[in-house]
């Protein structure tokens, strides 16, 4: 089956890229853009899905600073 | 007193560390994919990009074959130096408390810094004197030291804190202004910036031949 990763900066903790997107856009001419964060995302396709987690908790988060959200299709 | 100093791909401070490995003892590198440390006496975990900083930075390396005989050498009590993306690493590994954030100021960043010894009586400082400071270059991009507020203040009771940068110099955005950290047994160390660079007058400073220095009194002050 095809999964999604999505991680994210955990809440609280400085994200100097969504800062950086943030202040970007209206030099663009984008207004009332607010609470900007930039994360990743690890799509893959996996035969057993209660993999999922240990593998967020062991390589593909560090769950000290960050928050994952596991998206089974 | 041997040190072995480690090679991932992408590891590009390998050698420097090796030569400065060498001003105080013989050393020796120890490739990635390998399990014997080759009889060292204290591993050195290079800066770099380690797999291409692919995910995270540190993040692959630190399940590297040669990094499980490290994380045993550590368990054992012996001395591990991480630099810059080796300090990344490990903290990956959890031999180290907190983990390295993008800079605050969003750019890569290489200067020379200002280093506070806040803590002289470790493994790697001991050749300092408490409140010295090192002249020593720092350059990379995820340096943002962070731990959690109950780490840190068990951290900073415990002597952990061992290099703070001195006033102005913290431009990583690092909490606490925390520079090197050790862990809580004090046989690993991780600093972002290079001693391994701050070993020649002709570059500017060989202050970081006193990291070097003070793991070879360890090692030698353990055998005795």
């Amino acid at each position: 089956m095809r999964a999604r990763v999505l991680i994210r900066p955990k809440s609280g903790i400085l994200d100097p890229q969504g800062i950086a997107v943030e202040r970007a856009l209206p030099a663009l001419g984008f207004s009332g853009v607010a609470n900007v964060h930039v994360g990743r995302l690890v799509e893959l396709d996996v035969e057993d899905a209660a993999q999922l987690e240990p593998m967020c908790e062991k390589l593909l988060a560090n769950p000290l600073v960050e928050d994952y959200e596991i998206i089974v299709d | 007193m041997k040190f072995g100093v480690l090679q991932f791909p992408g590891s590009c401070d390998d050698v420097d560390a090796l030569l400065a490995a060498r001003r105080v003892g013989d050393a020796e590198l120890l490739w990635h994919g390998e399990r014997d440390l080759g009889g060292a006496d204290a591993i050195v975990v290079p800066g770099g990009f380690s797999y291409g900083d692919y995910l995270r930075a540190g993040a692959i390396a630190r399940f590297s074959p040669v990094m499980e005989s490290v994380i045993e050498f550590a368990g054992d009590g012996g001395l591990v130096l991480g630099i810059c993306n080796g300090f990344q690493v490990l903290c990956e590994a959890q031999l180290l408390p907190g983990a390295l954030l993008g800079n605050a100021n969003r750019r890569f960043t290489c200067r020379q810094l200002a280093l506070e010894v806040v803590n002289a009586d470790t493994a790697f400082t001991r050749a300092c004197v408490g409140g010295e400071e090192l002249s020593v270059p720092a350059k990379h991009s995820w340096g943002r030291y962070y731990a959690e507020p109950e780490t840190l203040r068990a951290m900073e009771e415990s002597g952990q804190v061992v290099l703070r940068y001195a006033p102005a110099q913290n431009f990583n955005g690092s909490l606490h202004d925390i520079a090197g950290v050790c862990n809580e047994a004090g046989n690993v160390f991780g600093l972002m910036p290079h001693p391994e660079h701050a070993v020649e007058e002709l570059t500017g400073s060989t202050d970081g031949l006193k990291i070097f220095q003070s793991m070879r009194l360890a090692v030698e002050g353990a055998q005795v």
